[in-house]
């Protein structure tokens, strides 16, 4: 194979094996948040501020990977 | 039409000998609208206000008590620089969705083929943007944590010789100092850079109808991102500030 298209190979593979971690790092937060205001629909503005602020955090590794997949395809 | 996407941003034009970015335009274009509301805003404070003086105070007094449930007290200190974040990123991250961004441009011959500049890119799909947004952010909380611990105290988060597993613990803590400034680099520039590729794309592609929910999607994008900054540097400010408990 070509340099070219194992260049292209490794930005496939690269942003989608590293969005399963993030992917289910994501859902079990949106999980547990859920969870939490169901049992004190009180407490949903922390709630929901915090778990922004954990989802940020998750998705960041996400965008590491997608970094890496761009800077694959466009240099 | 063609795709063009660059992971850099180009140089449009030199300044005494300095090259001039198109995301830097946008950056100072950003600034000159920040600079330009605040002063009209100030210069017609009245007890009864007008609508722009409405949502300024809206803006302000709304991210104030996001802040300050954030920080606690102290947010008088930090409030300046919190909220120039938030609204200089949030602003920045929008331009790049106006039309124009990004298409009207002009063509520049390199390497023997022609290449497409566009004049204004997203200021923070800027990498050197989103870097220097993060050096100013970690730096600042080194800076405050000095003022309130002394040298000494917050120094001492870093370098303890009591104890070999807490000379361990300051390495790790330094170590995960340094990875914050390419944290909140790589999170904003990726979001931001992502989002412009995939406008791009989907617009290259079925420029009818289709783009508009990636257009609101990159909408929410921009205000989450501008909010996860602000808030992660409110959070680490508060941390670095608090008085160690033993």
């Amino acid at each position: 194979m070509t340099d070219q298209g194992f260049k292209l190979l490794a930005a496939g593979l690269a942003i989608g094996l590293g969005a399963i971690g993030p992917g289910i790092g994501v859902g079990l937060l949106a999980g547990r948040a859920l969870e939490a205001i169901g049992r004190n629909p009180d407490a949903e503005g922390k709630i929901r501020t915090n778990m922004i602020l954990a989802i940020a955090f998750a998705e960041a590794i996400a965008i590491y990977a997608l970094v890496v997949a761009l800077i694959l395809k466009f240099t | 039409m063609d795709l063009h996407i660059s992971l850099a941003a180009e140089k449009v034009f030199d300044l005494f000998g300095l090259p001039i970015s198109n995301s830097m335009l946008a950056g100072w274009i950003v600034t000159a609208f920040l600079i330009a509301i605040a002063i009209i805003v100030r210069s017609q404070l009245s007890l009864i206000p007008n609508k722009l003086q409405i949502i300024a105070e809206s803006v302000v007094g709304g991210l104030y008590s996001l802040f300050e449930a954030v920080v606690g007290e102290k947010v008088k200190r930090f409030f300046p620089l919190l909220a120039t974040f938030f609204l200089f990123i949030i602003f920045s991250n929008w331009i790049g969705l106006l039309p124009g961004v990004g298409t009207i441009g002009f063509h520049k011959i390199e390497d023997h083929h022609e290449v497409f500049v566009p004049l204004l890119r997203a200021a923070t799909a800027d990498l050197n943007t989103t870097l220097a947004l993060a050096i100013i952010s970690v730096v600042t909380i080194q800076y405050f944590g000095i003022r309130s611990l002394g040298i000494g105290g917050y120094l001492s988060k870093f370098l303890n010789f009591s104890n070999p597993m807490y000379f361990f613990v300051g390495i790790l803590e330094t170590i995960s100092e340094i990875s914050k400034i390419i944290s909140f680099a790589f999170r904003l520039f990726g979001n931001i850079f992502a989002g412009e590729v995939l406008l791009a794309v989907m617009a290259f592609l079925i420029p009818l109808f289709v783009p508009i929910p990636f257009l609101a999607l990159e909408i929410f994008v921009g205000f989450i991102q501008a909010l996860v900054f602000s808030m992660l540097s409110a959070v680490f400010l508060s941390v670095a500030t608090q008085k160690a408990e033993h």
